[in-house]
């Protein structure tokens, strides 16, 4: 066959699409872990925090967290008795070092650990202009340091104030859930020093997770409802006033 | 060259002949337009290509982001070897813990990040601990703290003695016989 000019324009879009596939070269290889198999969340058993701050140094040591910025810290609430609109909230040094005794032990006073909340329809991932801040298809919101341009338009779009600007590198920086622990099989460093099991990583799309016997046995919430981001942090026993 | 006349027209637009031509006369030397158009062509041609080029080529295999980015997050090296890890080795510490109090008390909450230990155990030994400080992080006494949770004032709990004199950490509990 003579390889004719409407021969040779006809092959061209095909021979484009396989050079395409030539220079992606092959994706990362992740062994024993298929992101189609999870949706990663996490439980908080808020009636047994004990507020030592030990999620908080797991995560600066496994992290790398600059000090004075927090991937998680946990806040101390204290609602007054008459006052209970106005509750007075101290989280001193996002309580690295635990927490001083109580100003005042009457009302009610509790511990509400706090970090990225990996909503399902999160606001920061929606804002970024250049997609360097995603939903990964496991239902982790991650940063792409390499894309970031740190203009902070996610940490502004947070309404979980979970984001802050990395001095060093100046670009966003978040929780990733310890994405690479869970995807080594491993749980988070938050949970795995957690001394009173208060937090504990769940697989939403693995049936056999005790968090789908927690959630349909437990009064548990999520923060901010109302803004319906789908949050994935699902806190049991959560007072009223935590905003 | 590219003028245009009646002949060509279409059908329906024949009535309106008379003012149609008024305006195709406008158009009468429009070579300038389509060398316009050729120019933007050849922008759209090179914007194209550098994109072809610019734009990482895993870039949209998963959503509006780099997918090689969640391979890169993945490969970060772990810090906490995790308790299973531990428990492989020290099964003697695990005997001691699992009857007490702090049975659910991973390795790491107290003894620190120990993956290197875990890596090569001669490399890192973990350092020897201060109970004096790791015990009242977690069981002093505040009011924030849940009410079932074990909690005391340590300035008056045991008149300046260390914990481990009378509480073996592994397991708190003060049996008869004292500190097991």
């Amino acid at each position: 066959m003579k390889l004719t000019r409407r021969h040779l324009l006809l092959l061209l879009p095909a021979a484009g699409t396989a050079w395409k596939f030539v220079l992606a070269g092959t994706p990362e290889a992740a062994p024993n872990y298929n992101r189609s198999e999870h949706w990663w969340g996490m439980l908080i058993d808020l009636t047994k925090c004990i507020g030592c701050g030990n999620c908080v140094r797991a995560c600066q040591t496994e992290n790398d967290v600059p000090d004075g910025y927090f991937r998680t810290w946990v806040e101390r609430y204290h609602v007054s008795d008459y006052d209970i609109e106005n509750p007075q909230v101290d989280s001193p040094d996002g309580s690295k070092h635990g927490f001083p005794p109580a100003k005042d032990p009457s009302g009610k006073n509790f511990f509400v650990p706090k970090l990225c909340n990996h909503c399902a329809d999160s606001p920061c991932t929606q804002v970024c202009p250049v997609g360097a801040t995603f939903i990964s298809p496991d239902g982790v919101v991650l940063i792409d340091k390499t894309y970031c341009l740190g203009c902070r338009y996610c940490v502004q779009a947070c309404p979980y104030g979970c984001r802050f600007i990395n001095p060093k590198t100046n670009t966003a920086e978040k929780c990733t859930l310890c994405y690479h622990r869970i995807t080594k099989g491993l749980t988070t460093a938050c949970c795995e020093n957690c001394p009173t099991g208060a937090r504990q990583l769940a697989d939403l799309k693995n049936p056999n997770d005790p968090i789908h016997e927690f959630l349909k046995t437990h009064p548990v919430q999520v923060l901010k409802p109302y803004m319906a981001t789908h949050s994935k942090v699902f806190y049991n026993g959560l007072d009223g006033s935590v905003r | 060259m590219f003028g245009f006349n009646g002949r060509q027209l279409p059908a329906g637009w024949q009535m309106k002949k008379g003012r149609l031509l008024t305006a195709m006369n406008a158009f009468k030397d429009s070579e300038h337009l389509f060398r316009l158009l050729g120019v933007f062509a050849a922008g759209i041609l090179l914007f194209l290509v550098l994109r072809e080029f610019l734009v990482p080529r895993s870039f949209g295999e998963y959503g509006h982001y780099r997918g090689n980015a969640l391979g890169e997050i993945a490969a970060r090296p772990v810090n906490y070897a995790g308790h299973d890890t531990c428990e492989g080795c020290h099964t003697d510490v695990l005997d001691k813990k699992k009857d007490g109090k702090h049975a659910h008390v991973n390795c790491e909450a107290c003894h620190g990040a120990l993956a290197k230990h875990a890596d090569d155990p001669a490399a890192l030994t973990p350092p020897k601990l201060d109970t004096a400080v790791l015990c009242v992080r977690c069981h002093e006494a505040n009011a924030a703290k849940p009410k079932s949770f074990p909690q005391i004032v340590s300035a008056d709990h045991a008149g300046g003695l260390p914990c481990e004199t009378c509480h073996q950490p592994h397991s708190p509990a003060i049996t008869a016989g004292g500190a097991k």
